[in-house]
């Protein structure tokens, strides 16, 4: 899957999660600039993310996330 | 993972426009709380449910409460992380008509919260407390093969969960909600790990054993995890990635199915179960359609597969009749071939017998639904529907909301799990009144039957040789007691709900006064069916804090002899009025004249229908009805003064 692709299938899941349809996903968007982005909020995003691209992510990958660009790398490592 | 458990699957898919749904919620008119319970009725999944419990949180910092659902305050206390469980708690409430408000101390700090008189939980005065506790938080030592050893760490174990539960107590006078304990998977020496002394498996097998022991003595309330956990297997439960990571004590995909059983232990503790199960017959109760295939076309003999998935469903329904469950049948056929399996089928375990209402027509089953809740003076929403039919289901869920519907797959073997799963039936204590209670209501169906037979009420009643009996509380009836102040909705002035230790706090208070009463006649006991709690009020004043009375012995006259009964004892302890007040809710429109049949005097009313009444005892003569009257365990002095 392209990274394009998967940036498409993520929107909506962050919609979702933050509760806000205006939310522009792009690479360098990270837990810093969205409100309610918490550790929890995080963990929340990450199993439910999980569970729509049918793969798991390890700890140490989980911990080393940056940004929605190391996110989108590391599912398409993995689809 | 089982998708049917973590997934919820009994209960109707979310729809496609869930979200939109929820975004419109504030905008649509009528009762917020109808509408949230509508949309948590779906299968939520944790995201989902963090949607909805948002918008409630927001509504009722908004409007103050959620009505029509109950209030309740929930303090939990936990070892682990419960950030993304408590809202999936309180939007899995909503299914169940419960307004939950949860409070969350910080993290891992229960023995301070519980001990200490100004924690964060005991100055909250919550109705319970969930002690949301995995094996992690246990002071466990194992020690292998040592059987002394390892019955000295259970035994300080339960010291510990006991010196919990008595520091809420002692602080906040809350139920407390003990939970079992899922066991770990990792196994240490095998198979060997259940019969050793010792080892984890063993451990908490007896801790679990003597938990729930203690939790059935106490009059607090147990949530089985470790059941749920080995329903749908402890491999799934625990994720040790998770737990490592985030502090979770079980995988996130079950959150759903946890928080919906913590929903239904406290809407149970609200007597908020369900009571009647309303059967379909064709291709429900039995295999086939009995109007096509006939008596020996449909399928329910023992050995044949299809057969033997009815008899499961007959079988449970048996069972939940034997804990006191009604039973009634809405089947579209005509009446006498709808009858002929039960009567004549020697394979059928249900007999009419055991059917308090037959409504086999060809009315819409919404129609018959409701006719079964008049014919059982019971409420819509005490009734479960179990149809194969998703035509049949839909219809129902549309007219009647109120109605639970579980969904069914296609597979009749899974009939009888998927009703059971669904928790319809979910109840805290277990009282000797409920084993009879479906015998009560096939008795009143006889009742009413001699009633069109002798005509007029005043002989009918005198023909039912009655007998009533006044106690005032006392640990026998406790249960009982508690168990009808939560549940009984509509012959009820004030609703207002209480707690066992409220309850017991009432018995011991010499200045409160109280009433169970009982009533026996000609077809049997109908164990307590009323009652009462005074309160002193102004000097010389009762003030009637609480009085229900159980819809079957409607129209009898007892809250003409209760009223006698108060009565006899405001003299004999020189009380010279009564105050009663109605406070009206969805439910209660029956006892809205209440006071003024029972002679009272209006003396306030507000917009909203609350009304306060009085009476002087002095002179007061309320009607008598033919019915002996037993009156015993009161103080000794007053029986004198009444006899």
């Amino acid at each position: 899957m392209g990274r394009d692709k998967i940036l498409e299938r993520l929107a909506p899941i962050f919609e979702d999660i933050f509760d806000d349809d205006a939310l522009q996903l792009t690479p360098e968007l990270s837990a810093k600039d969205v409100d309610g982005w918490d550790s929890l909020t995080h963990i929340r995003l990450i199993l439910t993310i999980e569970r729509a691209f049918k793969i798991k992510f390890s700890t140490t990958e989980i911990g080393k996330l940056e940004n929605v660009g190391d996110l989108v790398a590391l599912i398409e490592a993995r689809t | 993972m089982n998708s049917f458990y973590a997934e919820l699957q009994w209960l109707p898919r979310v729809p496609l426009d869930y979200s939109q749904r929820v975004k419109d919620l504030g905008k649509s008119s009528g009762s917020l709380g109808h509408h949230l319970q509508a949309l948590a009725l779906h299968a939520l999944d944790l995201n989902q449910l963090t949607r909805l419990a948002k918008v409630m949180e927001k509504a009722r910092s908004v409007e103050g409460s959620l009505a029509p659902l109950t209030q309740f305050r929930l303090a939990v206390l936990s070892n682990s992380t419960i950030d993304l469980v408590v809202p999936a708690m309180v939007a899995s409430a909503a299914r169940h008509g419960i307004a939950l408000e949860v409070i969350q101390p910080s993290y891992d700090q229960v023995a301070q919260e519980a001990l200490a008189p100004d924690s964060k939980i005991n100055r909250s005065k919550p109705d319970a407390v969930l002690l949301a506790l995995d094996y992690r938080a246990l002071p466990l030592k194992t020690s292998l093969g040592d059987s002394e050893a390892s019955s000295a760490s259970v035994q300080g174990v339960l010291g510990y969960l006991q010196a919990l539960r008595n520091g809420i107590k002692a602080n906040s006078n809350a139920v407390c909600i003990f939970q079992t304990f899922a066991s770990p998977v990792e196994s240490l020496f095998g198979s060997l790990d259940r019969a050793l002394p010792g080892t984890m498996r063993s451990l908490l097998d007896s801790i679990n054993r003597e938990l729930a022991a203690f939790v059935l003595g106490s009059g607090d309330v147990l949530l089985d995890v470790a059941g749920l956990a080995e329903t749908v297997g402890l491999a799934d439960w625990h994720n040790p990635q998770l737990w490592n990571m985030a502090k979770f004590s079980f995988s996130d995909e079950l959150i759903p199915l946890y928080a919906d059983h913590v929903a239904r232990t406290v809407a149970a503790i609200r007597g908020k179960s369900h009571k009647v199960l309303v059967l379909d017959l064709d291709n429900t109760v039995w295999g086939g359609v009995i109007g096509d295939d006939g008596l020996e076309g449909i399928q329910i003999a023992q050995g044949d597969a299809r057969g033997e998935a009815h008899l499961a469903v007959q079988r449970l329904a048996l069972d939940l009749r034997k804990r006191g469950i009604v039973l009634a049948v809405s089947s579209k056929n005509t009446d006498e071939v709808a009858r002929v399996p039960f009567e004549k089928h020697p394979e059928m375990l249900l007999k009419l017998d055991h059917i308090a209402v037959f409504q086999a027509n060809w009315n819409d089953k919404a129609t018959n639904i409701q006719a079964i809740a008049e014919e059982l003076s019971l409420g819509l929403d005490s009734m479960v529907f179990l149809d194969d039919n998703p035509v049949e289901r839909g219809l129902v869920r549309k007219l009647l909301p109120q109605v639970a519907v579980p969904e069914l797959p296609e597979e009749p073997a899974y009939y009888a799990r998927t009703l059971a799963a669904g928790g319809y039936f979910e109840a805290v204590a277990f009282a000797g009144e409920d084993l009879k209670r479906a015998g009560f209501y096939q008795d009143n169906a006889k009742r009413a039957n001699l009633q069109k037979q002798v005509g007029g009420v005043d002989a009918y009643l005198a023909s039912l040789d009655m007998t009533i009996t006044f106690q005032p509380f006392d640990v026998t009836g406790r249960a009982r007691i508690v168990q009808l102040i939560n549940k009984s909705n509509q012959y009820n002035l004030t609703t207002r709900r209480y707690t066992d230790p409220e309850i017991e706090a009432a018995e011991i208070d010499a200045a409160v006064f109280t009433l169970q009463v009982r009533l026996a006649d000609i077809f049997g006991d109908n164990g307590m069916i009323s009652v009462v709690i005074c309160r002193p009020g102004d000097s010389g004043v009762w003030e009637i804090d609480t009085w229900l009375m159980s819809c079957r012995v409607l129209g009898r006259k007892v809250e003409h002899m209760v009223l006698r009964q108060i009565l006899n004892h405001a003299r004999a302890a020189g009380i010279t009025k009564l105050i009663g007040t109605y406070r009206p809710t969805e439910k209660n429109k029956l006892v809205v004249d209440h006071y003024a049949k029972l002679g009272f005097a209006k003396i306030e009313e507000d917009g909203a229908g609350f009304t306060r009444w009085e009476l002087l005892v002095d002179g007061a003569a309320p009607e008598s009805a033919p019915m002996k009257v037993v009156s015993q365990g009161f103080a000794e002095h007053l029986e004198t003064l009444i006899s």
